[in-house]
């Protein structure tokens, strides 16, 4: 059966009964059960789960209205969904079965989404590549022998491969922006506190931010629409009014008006010559639509991943010190006392990226180091903020390469923690400033492998970078390419 | 600050943290936190004096009315476990003293 792939379609076909919210989700596990044993995108495929709120659907006499009638998503494996095991990829939580849904959860099925698996990351979203998943790694749906990108490496796969039309990550220092480009869909991290971050399993709560993949900025404004908003369970979720993210998009994607910051003191080595040829085409791509460009400074920028570094390892070591073998998860067998306990399931139920954060994460917060390291960086991301505040001055938004490379191989970082740790130069700077981002396909390099672009906006402007994201996808055709591996099953 | 970091400062932070690591793990986080620390020693390069930390990016977080809402049955938490009297509504653990 042909299923269209866009969301509106889905939805209107759904509503209108050309097709069943039913025919829609077995079409889609199908194409999982087909495409996902080379790619290893899912952790979890909820077949039966699924297929329940299909049927449900399409026994609703009341359907029609709901914005994501019968679209099938899938949700990065740090969300909890109740009665779906929901591990983070990580052992600690291997059977961890959550007795409640996610914000985020309870608001896409409350508006006709059918839920139709869990994506595989690096575990608690550590990582850049999806190869500190304790489940084995994704690989790109582009060059099987190289990375999706992380940590919510499943997800940017499971819509790349054209498996779900909509996919939910999580971003605390780019893992959404990261992976959007580097599996060429589109990835957008919202301002910090727009979307709910209850039943998020916590990395770094002062940077995490749930957001969607989609195949075009369109699709990802209707998942928007259906999760943003203030959620008492949250309270650092903002309370600030909603825009209608799908009436942004209207008009005929002139930008006249709109000022396009360009940092270019950031551009150097290390920066890829083919990413930066596509960076700079469609920084042309955006004048020619009417936007002014203007040349900004970040001056703090290069401080940016050292940084995040220290906070968000400092956060993950507290957060992550519920897992202690008592509540839930993992348990070792052989602890005498509740120290050895502790000790022991931490000590074997987290893998090493994990551990080595909440070694330097606690480092740095412990006596002696507190004000050099952490107090510090606190005070540094202060001037990165203001960076920004400066900028976006002169600048509606700020538009830099998503990632300073393509996709890379399978093996190439893991050796090297510093080198990994800087495939998200580019993205940390939003989540240390509260920012909303959005990565955009924007060109391939010579072996055909995806470029992204990334527009980074002021506070509580998701709106306006959504717009100027839209505006430059539509006067291009790069977010239609599709690997080969989508199109292999359609024939 | 220096940047040389021991195994003994991992086996200290290790127990901060209560982590049981491998002699293996102790080596290589020595080794590679070592690396991470002078890299993050950047920062310390940038004049701060008198700037505000930021402790997070939203708006300042929200109080909500004190009021007592209806929690989700503790059975359904206690079937979490690993070990837990569900009648008597605890989580069990080894004994606390060696």
């Amino acid at each position: 059966m042909d299923v269209p792939f866009d969301v509106q379609s889905i939805r209107d076909a759904v509503a209108r009964r050309d097709l069943s919210a039913s025919d829609v989700c077995r079409a889609t596990l199908d194409r999982i059960a087909a495409l996902d044993p080379p790619l290893n995108a899912f952790r979890t495929v909820a077949r039966d789960r699924a297929l329940a709120r299909a049927a449900e659907l399409d026994a609703r006499r009341d359907g029609a209205s709901l914005p994501l009638l019968g679209v099938p998503i899938a949700l990065k494996d740090n969300m909890c969904t109740r009665g779906v095991a929901t591990t983070a990829s990580s052992r600690i939580l291997e059977n961890y079965i959550p007795p409640y849904n996610a914000t985020v959860v309870a608001r896409l099925e409350a508006a006709g989404a059918v839920i139709v698996g869990k994506t595989n990351c690096d575990e608690f979203a550590m990582g850049s590549s999806t190869e500190n998943s304790a489940y084995g790694p994704t690989r790109n749906p582009w060059a099987l022998e190289r990375t999706p990108g992380g940590s919510s490496g499943g997800s940017a796969a499971a819509v790349a491969a054209g498996m779900v039309p909509l996919a939910l990550g999580s971003d605390t220092g780019g893992s959404i922006r990261q992976p959007a480009a580097l599996c060429g869909v589109v990835g957008f991290k919202p301002s910090y506190g727009r979307v709910s971050r209850y039943g998020l399993l916590a990395f770094a709560s002062s940077l995490d931010q749930i957001g969607p993949f989609a195949s075009s900025v369109k699709d990802v404004a209707i998942v928007l629409n259906a999760i943003a908003g203030h959620d008492a369970c949250d309270s650092t979720s903002s309370q600030v009014a909603v825009a209608d993210f799908c009436a942004a998009l209207e008009g005929d994607g002139d930008l006249r008006g709109i000022r396009i910051g360009v940092p270019r003191h950031l551009f150097h080595d290390g920066v890829d010559a083919e990413v930066m040829a596509a960076y700079d085409a469609a920084i042309d791509v955006s004048r020619n639509r009417g936007a002014e460009i203007v040349e900004v400074t970040l001056e703090h920028s290069p401080e940016a991943i050292p940084v995040y570094y220290v906070i968000a390892t400092a956060e993950a070591s507290a957060n992550l010190a519920r897992y202690d073998g008592v509540r839930y998860g993992y348990r070792a067998e052989d602890a005498t006392t509740l120290g050895d306990l502790y000790d022991r399931s931490r000590g074997r139920g987290f893998g090493r990226e994990v551990k080595r954060r909440i070694i330097l994460g606690t480092y740095v917060l412990s006596a002696g180091y507190y004000d050099a390291y952490y107090r510090k960086a606190q005070q540094v991301r202060t001037l990165i903020r203001r960076d920004y505040d400066r900028a976006f001055m002169n600048a509606d938004v700020i538009a830099m390469p998503t990632s300073p490379t393509a996709a890379f191989k399978l093996g190439e970082r893991t050796a090297d923690p510093v080198q990994m740790y800087l495939s998200d130069v580019f993205t940390v700077g939003a989540n240390l400033a509260g920012l909303p981002g959005i990565s955009v396909p924007c060109g391939f390099t010579s072996t055909r492998l995806p470029i992204g672009l990334q527009f980074t906006g002021r506070a509580m402007e998701d709106a306006t970078v959504l717009r100027v994201a839209h505006a430059y996808e539509r006067a291009t055709s790069w977010s239609k390419e599709k690997p080969r591996i989508a199109s292999e099953l359609s024939r | 600050m220096s940047n040389t970091f021991s195994r003994g400062d991992v086996e200290r932070v290790a127990r901060l943290a209560r982590l049981e690591l491998t002699g293996e793990e102790q080596d290589l986080f020595a080794r590679q936190l070592a690396e991470i620390l002078a890299y993050a020693e950047q920062i310390q390069r940038v004049p701060t004096e008198g700037v505000e930390p930021t402790s997070h990016a939203g708006d300042a977080a929200a109080l909500r009315d004190d009021t007592v809402v209806p929690s989700r049955p503790r059975e359904e938490f206690l079937a979490a476990a690993p070990d837990a009297d569900t009648s008597a509504g605890l989580f069990k653990v080894p004994r606390v003293l060696a």
